[in-house]
């Protein structure tokens, strides 16, 4: 099943490499791994998504806590999550394609990030199986390059908030509905 | 000989240094010190009495502090291998912190195996290891090796020190974090120009900054109430005791939640001890080579309370088939080892020793005689047993003598093989700490090493090293050391010219093809003691063994006994792989 962990850790060398390690030496599924710094400088937070069974998920927990530069792990699963993916792509579009293929980025919710002679390169972001669905679509064109960043999550702090804030402000449920979202 | 079972004065669940055995350390705040010396000074602060060690060009002005400063006590060894093993096997001893020290490279990457047993095994040990300088990390350097990479799966956790002013800090916080909740290998690199840098001590000890790590001492109230409740409704209840209990200083408790229920006992190997293996309530081992009344016991039962023990594959066999009608409590301090193998009833999280106090005046007195009675059933028809052949010494039987001549009450050190089941099976520790063995990782040549280790930690406790053949020769260099310090030490090798219990396998599940376990004879073990200045015998005689293994034992130094067993001698009953624990093999009065 897949699963959402929020991981606060310390942000420091060799913490990453901790964490990964820990994944494959105990052999754990794991989807995406995120990591950036949070606002305060000496914490990183990481999301983690994985594909593990109850007791699997259990365990991962309990082996996270237990390095001792992860301060918190929450899985943040059944919260509903505010879940984003940015994925950069190269589409294979010289210049008789090119004018199809922005158009069609900008139809599936993509921003033109760069056009080159033979490709024209775009930036997806939201909820991966967003991102996912759009992805499909473009393949049309070729993929010459294509990075994804792997999921951020951030749980919903309530249920106002869900509804009203400005990150939450789309019900989940509406979201999907439309499809691929730029931030 | 008093035995002291309670928890060594570093091993308290609060507070934060060891206890300072010397007179102040000697330094002043303000003071200047090389970073080497920082660490020196922390560790004669942390109580450190003595470091495992082997020098090195890294490491080098880490040694020159501690020739400055004059202490810790330093024991030269003579492969790295044996500072990791003497610092585990002082820890476990004593239940301090035992350190050992290394240069970079090689010196580092030697003390792996000692280092991975430690982390199987809980036990709290501090590794030094030095660098190359800062600037030259990562340009595969003279003698760099990524230690901290490599030791990451093996440690508890591990520092990379990069400012000389942290020193302080590191060493209280890795000392803290080894010796603190389920206990564990820590290990400092330590850069050579960081071990030069200048800088100004400060008091101590520094405050300890780990927001990430808070280890669970105290058992949830809830649980331990329902886990009193599942003990008053359960008819066949039965204590599964684990190392941790040893950890905690819980042996006692164990024995009054025991008597008080009449709740008997078994335990793992590295449990042994943890009840006294005279004590009518203890079962003594469980497992792939535990008695068999023991493991009818934990099939028989309808609760198991399990205690600081992991449910290791080597203790449940097919792990779907174990203890089938029992419901389970589980006290552990590691919460992730709760539900890791086996689902439980009760979860405990907590130190062993604060939640049995809990528990205990929760549980009523009680009585299960006929649930006693049954398993004297067992134990009267499915007795331990084995063959002797007229004129060749049974192993076991060298075990049953050293047990009857320390009346249980010695500190046994064994190495890996067959010999670690025997005495594991005929030795009845009395108290906790005096089985001290590989039983995690199971590293061959662990024995001596661990030995010295034990010997320099319990100065006033007769502490004997039982080991095979083979494994004796993995680690036979460390007989130096302790001819050096002409340590009383006896140590006797159980000698059946072969790998022992890899030629058991092979005679069991590989048709007696028995590629490379059976050695050639020799080499002259008493020559080559004699060569290390160490005195010896050698004995195949039944009716000599027990008056030389009494001579041993009163040597004034280091001996080594050489005994030559019956090469066919198998460690039974067995549990095959996979199969559920009653299903053994070699059960004798039991008609397979
Ligand atoms: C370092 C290491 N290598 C290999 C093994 C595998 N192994 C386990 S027991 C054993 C045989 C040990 O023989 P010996 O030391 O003579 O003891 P015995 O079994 O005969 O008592 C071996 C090779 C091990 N446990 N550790």
């Amino acid at each position: 099943m897949r699963r959402v962990l929020a991981v606060l850790v310390r942000n420091q060398p060799g913490v990453m490499t901790r964490v990964s390690a820990l994944f494959s030496r105990r052999g754990f599924n794991i989807q995406s791994v995120a990591v950036g710094a949070t606002d305060d400088p000496a914490l990183a937070r990481m999301t983690l998504v994985l594909d593990e069974d109850e007791p699997g998920v259990e365990q991962v927990t309990k082996q996270l806590h237990k390095l001792v530069d992860v301060i918190k792990v929450s899985d943040i699963t059944d919260d509903e999550p505010i879940e984003r993916e940015l994925v950069l792509v190269r589409l294979a579009a010289d210049a008789s394609r090119r004018l199809e293929a922005a158009q069609m980025a900008q139809l599936v919710g993509a921003r033109l990030v760069d056009v080159g002679e033979e490709s024209v390169t775009v930036e997806l972001t939201g909820p991966t199986a967003d991102v996912e669905a759009a992805l499909r679509i473009l393949r049309a064109f070729g993929f010459k390059e294509l990075v994804r960043s792997g999921t951020v999550a951030m749980a919903r702090p309530g249920r106002v908030a869900r509804t009203a804030g400005p990150a939450g402000g789309v019900p989940p449920s509406k979201l999907a509905s439309e499809g691929v979202r730029v931030i | 000989m008093g035995i002291d079972t309670a928890r060594g004065p570093n091993n308290a669940p609060e507070g934060h240094r060891l206890s300072r055995t010397e007179a102040p350390a000697g330094i002043a705040p303000g003071q200047e010190v090389s970073g080497a010396e920082a660490l020196i000074w922390a560790l004669v602060e942390e109580g450190v009495e003595v470091v495992f060690g082997y020098p090195g060009g890294a490491i080098m002005p880490v040694y020159d502090a501690l020739y400055r400063i004059g202490r810790p006590r330093h024991v030269l060894v003579r492969h790295e291998q044996g500072a990791a093993h003497m610092a585990e096997g002082y820890a476990r001893a004593s239940g301090r912190v035992g350190v050992c020290m290394a240069t970079s490279g090689p010196g580092a990457t030697n003390l792996v195996t000692g280092l991975a047993s430690a982390h199987m095994d809980s036990v709290p040990v501090l590794a030094i290891t030095g660098q190359v300088a800062t600037s030259a990390i990562g340009r595969d350097a003279f003698q760099e090796a990524d230690v901290c990479g490599v030791t990451m799966p093996i440690t508890k956790h591990n520092y990379s020190v990069r400012r000389a002013c942290d020193i302080p800090s590191v060493v209280h916080e890795a000392i803290y974090i080894a010796r603190t909740g389920r206990p564990g290998p820590v290990l400092i690199d330590l850069p050579k120009d960081v071990a030069n840098e200048r800088v100004r001590w400060m008091p101590y000890p520094p405050p300890l900054d780990l927001p990430g790590y808070r280890p669970t001492t105290a058992g949830h109230p809830r649980q331990i109430e329902a886990a009193a409740r599942l003990v008053e409704e359960s008819r066949r209840p039965l204590l599964y005791v684990g190392g941790g209990v040893v950890t905690a200083g819980a042996g006692e408790l164990v024995v009054e939640l025991a008597e008080r229920a009449q709740i008997p006992v078994v335990m793992t190997l590295m449990g042994l001890g943890a009840v006294p293996g005279r004590h009518p309530l203890s079962l003594g081992m469980l497992g792939m080579h535990g008695a068999a009344w023991a493991n009818y016991a934990v099939q028989h039962a309808d609760l198991l309370i399990a205690v600081g023990a992991r449910f290791d594959d080597r203790v449940t066999g097919d792990v779907t088939r174990f203890a089938p009608g029992a419901r389970k409590i589980h006290i552990d301090v590691d919460p992730a080892e709760i539900g890791k193998n086996v689902a439980v009833d009760v979860p405990i999280v907590g130190d062993a020793r604060r939640v049995l106090e809990e528990l205990i005046p929760l549980v009523a007195p009680a009585g299960h005689d006929a649930w006693l009675e049954q398993i004297r059933t067992w134990q009267d028809e499915y007795p331990l047993l084995y063959e002797r052949t007229p004129g060749v010494v049974a192993p076991q039987d060298v075990v049953v003598a050293l047990d009857t001549l320390t009346a249980g009450e010695a500190v046994v050190v064994t190495d890996v093989g067959q010999h670690q089941m025997w005495v594991a099976q005929f030795y009845r520790f009395q108290a906790p700490r005096l089985q001290i063995t590989s039983g995690g990782l199971g590293a061959m040549g662990f024995g001596l090493p661990a030995a010295i280790g034990a010997r320099l930690a319990v100065p006033d406790r007769p502490v004997v090293a039982v080991v095979g053949d083979g494994g004796f020769l993995m680690t036979v260099q460390e007989l130096a050391v302790a001819a050096q310090l002409q340590l009383p030490l006896p140590i006797v090798v159980i000698n059946n010219g072969a790998l022992g219990m890899v030629r058991q396998w092979q005679e069991i599940f590989y048709e007696g093809r028995y590629a490379e376990s059976l050695l050639p004879p020799g080499p002259d073990l008493v020559a080559i003691a004699r060569g290390f200045g160490v005195p010896g015998r050698r004995v195949d005689r039944p009716e000599e063994m027990t008056a030389a293994l009494a001579e041993a034992l009163a040597a004034p130094g280091p001996y080594v006994l050489d005994v030559v067993v019956d090469p066919s001698a198998l460690v039974l009953p067995m549990v095959p792989p996979g199969r559920a624990i009653d299903e053994m093999t070699g059960v004798k009065g039991r008609v397979e």
